[in-house]
């Protein structure tokens, strides 16, 4: 599949802020009573987010999960009020109602973060069916780890999916760690896109890190989608190279493991192929690694600079009017 | 004016309003063609005036349906979906709690949910406590849900038009023993309002306080107080969520007395809500201790005899009123 060099350095552009962003709030984790909450971050998982989102138009949807930094910023989201939101402070997106965890964005067609693992995929399933019903030129991508594979949600959403060929394609990101099992420790079934065949869709094995092969492949399902065949199942084959969250010791991921899966960063596996097709510079790259990280840094300046909501504006936004 | 049941009342309300709004659609298991076929049930020729695509049957999926009602209503559309019966909401529990009622706070109030769900509920058809169990406590315990039980065909028929029209996820509660009481229903269009109770019948000297099938059972006991001089005010909450503080007040300000009457188990029941505000607020006028009717901390038992002993009746009201006089 022949990608235009524009898309490549977008993708490229994406992984380097939401890299340039997870490694910050990484370090900010490491101060204790910076940034409340869980902090779950998707450090060496970029490829995933920024190529699904790079084959999506504007108007298509995410559904997004608990891991959903990288989703959104790939999405388009803005950075500074993501990190407020983060910091849960008046400015973020939700006005400090979300926090890390739950991050709405329907701005950019991001409306609903679920941290219930498998949750997403009814709700995308139900936003793909007003796609269909509305007959839009649309589709929903719904992201998911392999934990999720394992709950109920996820095969009920497949199988309603499928019966009524809806335009939503599901992205397993598959980490290799669920909580603190390994993969093979919470399923026998050899790939997540293996469940495909039973729910009558196409199930795909992608390199979740080689950013390009993710692109071509959600391209591939978004115009089946669009075609009425309905959806797809796109295994993403990845690393959680950060514990759960920051919190997590890792003990149980081998080091040697984490190492090696380091050394499939799907960063410089981009940046390396366009510099070797003569498309990008080292200064290029530079440069975009220095306007990512002066993003983040205002990110933070203003998430820090911000109020925190009044304490009587938990009661707001329970209803609407 | 036309005598219907509370399915059919609930079946000309779903009917108006998708013709109203296109982007009204109906879901759910059987809900176009089912294994109930009955010209008194909600669902009843639906699928004949709006095709399938407006009336989707669903394979046996509660939480794919919930979740399809979440994710639909945030894109815009006004989904009715179906729950058949009260207990198998645990199945679509995930997607009404954590989902519809929470996820337009996670957003900021960016994000609206404007979906009805009905779930068909109570005991009375012998069917045993996984098909019988009224729950409407536990959803009213999740701030979010609007939460509406009504007990005549009439209500049922203006509340759910309003649920529709409305932007909250709305739980919407049939007694299906209602299904089988026709009463009046206005031919005209009407809305009735959520979150306002209803004074069935005056009274001065007890307050009931009721919803759902035991409005019935409220009637029946003030009927028989009636006889002996006393003279009950039986008020229907009709919604629990909002519920309708100021109506409860008022009349239990007016007798001094109360009695909440529930078909559901005792313990957590709403009754203890109902009981706890007119505490908060009308502890100083009330000249009895209240009492609560309800069923007993028991699964609804199959066996006619067990499910009679079940479900309250007017002989435990009129026992629970001569207590407090």
């Amino acid at each position: 599949m022949q990608i235009p060099v524009e898309k490549k350095r977008e993708m490229l552009w994406t992984m380097i802020l939401s890299r340039a962003f997870s490694d910050t709030l990484s370090e900010l984790c490491k101060t204790q009573g910076r940034v409340p909450g869980m902090m779950i971050l998707s450090t060496g998982q970029e490829a995933v987010g920024s190529g699904v989102c790079a084959a999506l138009l504007p108007e298509d949807v995410i559904v997004t999960n608990h891991r959903s930094h990288s989703h959104l910023l790939a999405k388009g989201a803005d950075p500074r009020a993501l990190m407020a939101e983060i910091y849960c402070k008046s400015t973020g997106c939700n006005k400090g109602k979300s926090g890390t965890l739950h991050l709405a964005v329907p701005e950019v067609n991001a409306p609903c973060t679920s941290t219930v693992v498998g949750a997403g995929l009814p709700l995308a399933v139900g936003q793909a069916f007003a796609q269909q019903y509305r007959e839009e030129r649309r589709v929903t991508v719904c992201f998911f780890g392999d934990g999720a594979a394992d709950e109920g949600s996820f095969h009920e959403a497949l199988n309603l999916a499928s019966l009524w060929r809806l335009p939503v394609i599901f992205v397993c990101e598959n980490n290799l760690y669920a909580g603190a099992q390994r993969y093979e420790e919470h399923t026998r079934t050899r790939h997540v896109a293996d469940r495909a065949e039973g729910y009558a869709i196409p199930g795909e094995v992608v390199d979740g890190n080689d950013v390009l092969a993710v692109y071509a492949s959600l391209t591939k399902s978004r115009q089946r989608a669009l075609a009425g065949e309905g959806p797809t199942l796109l295994e993403c084959k990845t690393y959680r190279c950060h514990g759960h969250s920051e919190s997590d010791p890792q003990h149980y991921q081998p080091e040697e493991e984490i190492r090696s899966w380091r050394g499939k960063c799907p960063i410089p596996r981009l940046s390396d192929n366009l510099l070797a097709e003569g498309r990008i510079t080292r200064d290029e790259i530079r440069e975009m690694q220095a306007k990512a990280e002066a993003m983040v840094r205002d990110a933070v300046s203003f998430a820090e600079a911000s109020p925190y909501p009044l304490a009587e504006e938990a009661l707001e936004d329970v209803w609407a009017d | 004016m036309q005598q219907l049941g509370m399915g059919q009342a609930v079946n000309q309300a779903l009917r108006e309003e998708m013709r109203r709004n296109s982007e009204v659609f109906i879901a759910g298991e059987g809900v176009g063609v089912g294994i109930h076929v009955n010209p008194m049930f909600p669902t009843t020729g639906l699928l004949e005036e709006f095709g399938s695509k407006r009336v989707r049957d669903t394979p046996v999926s509660e939480a794919a349906i919930a979740g399809l009602a979440v994710g639909a209503a945030e894109a815009g559309l006004r989904p009715v979906v179906e729950i058949m019966f009260n207990p198998f909401i645990t199945l679509a529990s995930d997607m009404i709690v954590n989902h519809a009622a929470k996820l337009r706070y996670l957003s900021g109030g960016k994000s609206s949910f404007p979906l009805v769900i009905r779930v068909k509920t109570g005991a009375g058809f012998g069917a045993g406590c996984q098909h019988s169990h009224n729950l409407e406590a536990w959803l009213a315990h999740c701030p979010g849900l609007k939460v509406v039980m009504p007990a005549t065909p009439a209500d049922a028929k203006g509340l759910l038009k309003s649920a529709i029209r409305d932007d909250n996820p709305v739980i919407f509660i049939e007694d299906m023993m209602l299904y089988f009481a026709p009463g009046p229903v206005p031919e005209e269009e009407y809305l009735t309002p959520i979150g306002k109770a209803d004074v069935k019948r005056p009274g001065g000297d007890v307050s009931l306080v009721t919803w759902g099938n035991m409005l019935g059972v409220a009637f029946k006991a003030a009927e028989r107080l009636a006889q002996e001089g006393v003279e009950v005010e039986v008020v229907d909450l009709r919604s629990l969520v909002p519920l309708d503080t100021e109506t409860i007040l008022e009349s239990v300000r007016k007798t001094g007395r109360l009695v909440v009457l529930h078909e559901a188990t005792r313990t957590g029941g709403f009754a203890g809500e109902v009981s706890a505000v007119v505490m908060e607020h009308a502890f100083g006028e009330l000249k009895a201790p209240l009492r609560r009717v309800t069923g007993p901390d028991i699964p609804v038992p199959a066996s006619p005899t067990l499910e009679r002993f079940y479900i309250p009746d007017e002989e435990q009201v009129v026992t629970a009123v001569r207590e407090i006089l």
